[in-house]
């Protein structure tokens, strides 16, 4: 029982230290690691030029949506952002995917924040099960769980399609969401997390004072996998918002596109004003790109501690 | 239930097993039942938790898997998806002998050709760029998230502005090249020329995601390995070269299982660099992929029994693609 502390008897040393695994982890590594050498101006050069080649692209996204459909393709190509930028994003949020990029804007969130809450707790669940519960069965199903892994999106969407076409969900929002409502990823994610984060010595103290099942995930489980579920939840949203294959299969021709579903509709439309699908490039961006401004350190942080985990 | 467990848990002696529960003796009925109620929970709980994952699987997941492989044995027309025709093998041999034999080999060939052009580079640059991450740096998280950026942006709003980037008559990319004397050249036309755009969308998107992986791996490599190696005299690319490549080993295996796994699937960056010819791949077929060709036979040609085979296909290239993996991965196990 020497992890249920009498001081704190929830929230453990161990507990505290997942909770802000990412940077002191790193720190703690780094330090023993012995690459104390410090970056020299040819490091800092080579990363600056890669940093502009990666922002670069972004920034013009920005620059060609200012534009009109003559100054995006003219020579030298712009530099500077010009004064079109509100009336293009106003074109694109009213007109573009039939009902306007707002519109696909609300589908993409709904879509995508409901497969991230479906994904993150049916993945809780079943990892906590794999991890820490006996039951007959168990190495044979987590074996099925990791086989599934590499099974290819393509397989599904024809049958999928004649699915959804048969139920009447064609063009609806629950043909996208209902498919990825689990991953195998986010099972052995929260496995592998679990394992090792989650003390067993917990578990049976919550146990022998009775409580269930449920209430074990709810008080014990849950705020201990709460970084790894946000780090899953990150993944899961991000992967679900670029989704393509499937929802411009479901959602061709629709009048109710998701953000991808729309984007391609401009780029393999008629029209060729680039200004106005790159206006609509950076409405499709741009939501995910703020979250990143404003969580990057943890979104990496999660990254590189997932990879490590899993 | 926080409560009680913080309750009896500041209480040091409460916590110990031995103790019995504070359950009245008197009351035996009730506690039959609630032991037999603790029984069910214990037993059917984890079978609960697994339960979602393997009910949207079985009907998302391994129902679709089975039923394109029964598809593929048909000929089914998208606007008439009830009315399937068995044809045996006749998908198959169309694929590989048959009438449309000539575009499946080109998109097996560009698809090979793409994924070697878009995965080799992607993952050289990622180990590089982790290496030189891996120094004590100024602005260290700066930089980590601007090579991530590429990743949060989508495949159709990065393909779009390469389109335009990489456009024949008034792109920059020939602009810029045309400041050194070179001739414009035909990106979407070409056929090596197109691919190596399409790969530098991939490339450029993921390089960063692959160069974090690399990153968390670097950091977990001992340092006495480093200091051994320097006391021997090793230059500091021979440490890269000696200590962290062979220490990254099942991390470079990871990456690049996942990255051919993305490269045999690669869809969306063909699909709308073309612009009207993309669902094609081109206007000469000149970048189609499988997952390119499979939608253009299955949902512009209205050949969904050709479509599941092409899928069928491609997952057998995976399967293979898996099974090389392994023997690889065990092989430098046993070198080790």
């Amino acid at each position: 029982m020497t992890a249920v502390h009498p001081a704190a008897p929830v929230r453990t040393a161990d507990q505290d230290a997942q909770a802000q695994a990412p940077r002191r982890r790193l720190r703690s590594v780094r330090k023993g690691a012995g690459r104390q050498h410090h970056a020299g101006p040819l490091t800092y050069a080579v990363l600056v030029l890669v940093a502009l080649a990666s922002l670069f692209p972004l920034y013009w996204t920005l620059v060609a949506a200012s534009t009109d459909a003559h100054a995006v393709v003219s020579t030298p190509p712009p530099m500077i952002p010009g004064g079109n930028l509100f009336k293009n994003l106003s074109y694109v949020w009213h007109n573009a995917g039939g009902r306007g990029m707002g519109v696909a804007l609300l589908n993409s969130t709904l879509v995508a924040g409901s497969v991230t809450i479906g994904t993150v707790s049916f993945s809780l669940l079943a990892g906590f099960a794999f991890a820490k519960l006996q039951f007959p069965g168990r190495g044979a199903m987590m074996g099925l769980v990791v086989a599934t892994l590499a099974v290819p999106a393509q397989l599904s969407v024809v049958p999928l399609f004649i699915l959804m076409k048969n139920l009447g969900q064609g063009n609806h929002l629950s043909a996208l969401i209902l498919p990825s409502l689990v991953t195998a990823f986010g099972v052995f994610f929260m496995r592998q997390f679990l394992v090792q984060a989650l003390p067993s010595e917990l578990l049976e103290a919550a146990r022998m004072d009775g409580a269930n099942s449920l209430r074990v995930v709810w008080h014990v489980v849950v705020p201990i996998a709460r970084p790894a579920m946000a780090v899953l939840g990150m993944l899961t949203f991000v992967q679900s918002w670029n989704d393509f294959l499937w929802p411009i299969i479901a959602m061709n021709g629709s009048s109710n596109p998701t953000v991808q579903v729309a984007l391609a509709g401009l780029g393999t439309g008629w029209s060729t004003d680039w200004s106005i699908i790159m206006a609509g490039a950076l409405i499709g961006t741009l939501p995910l790109l703020l979250v990143f401004v404003l969580f990057g350190k943890h979104i990496v942080g999660g990254i590189t501690q997932g990879a490590v985990k899993g | 239930m926080a409560t009680s467990i913080t309750a009896r848990g500041s209480d040091p002696g409460s916590a110990t097993p031995d103790r019995p529960h504070p359950v009245p003796p008197k009351d035996e009925r009730r506690q039959a039942w609630r032991s037999r109620l603790y029984r069910w929970d214990t037993k059917g709980s984890p079978y609960a938790f697994v339960s979602p994952f393997f009910l949207v699987f079985a009907a998302f997941g391994l129902f679709p898997l089975l039923y394109t492989g029964w598809l593929s044995l048909h000929q089914v027309s998208l606007y008439n998806v009830d009315q399937a025709k068995w044809v045996g093998l006749k998908n198959y041999t169309d694929l590989f002998t048959g009438p449309p034999s000539h575009f499946f080999w080109n998109a097996l060939g560009n698809t090979f050709t793409l994924g070697i052009l878009s995965t080799v580079p992607q993952l050289m640059i990622a180990i590089g760029l982790a290496h030189l991450l891996n120094y004590k740096l100024r602005a260290s998280s700066f930089f980590r998230t601007a090579l991530l950026a590429p990743y949060a942006t989508s495949v159709a709003a990065a393909t779009l502005v390469f389109a335009l980037i990489f456009s024949p008559e008034s792109g920059m990319a020939n602009w810029f090249l045309g400041l050194f004397g070179v001739d414009p050249v035909a990106w979407e036309a070409g056929e090596w020329t197109s691919q190596l755009a399409i790969s530098l969308i991939v490339t450029w998107r993921w390089t960063g995601y692959n160069a974090l992986i690399f990153l968390a791996a670097m950091q977990a490599v001992p340092g006495d390995l480093y200091e051994a190696a320097a006391l021997d005299g090793a230059s500091r690319w021979k440490q890269f070269l000696h200590v962290t490549v062979p220490a990254l080993r099942p991390t470079i295996l990871f990456t690049v299982v996942v990255s051919t796994i993305g490269a045999t699937q690669l869809f969306g960056e063909p699909f709308l660099f073309g612009g009207q010819s993309g669902h094609q791949g081109g206007t000469a077929h000149q970048y189609e992929t499988l997952g390119v060709f499979m939608y253009d036979q299955g949902f512009r040609n209205s050949m969904l029994g050709r479509a599941s085979a092409i899928a069928w296909t491609m997952f057998a290239l995976l399967l293979l693609i898996g099974l090389v993996n392994a023997l690889i991965a065990r092989r430098l196990r046993k070198s080790q």
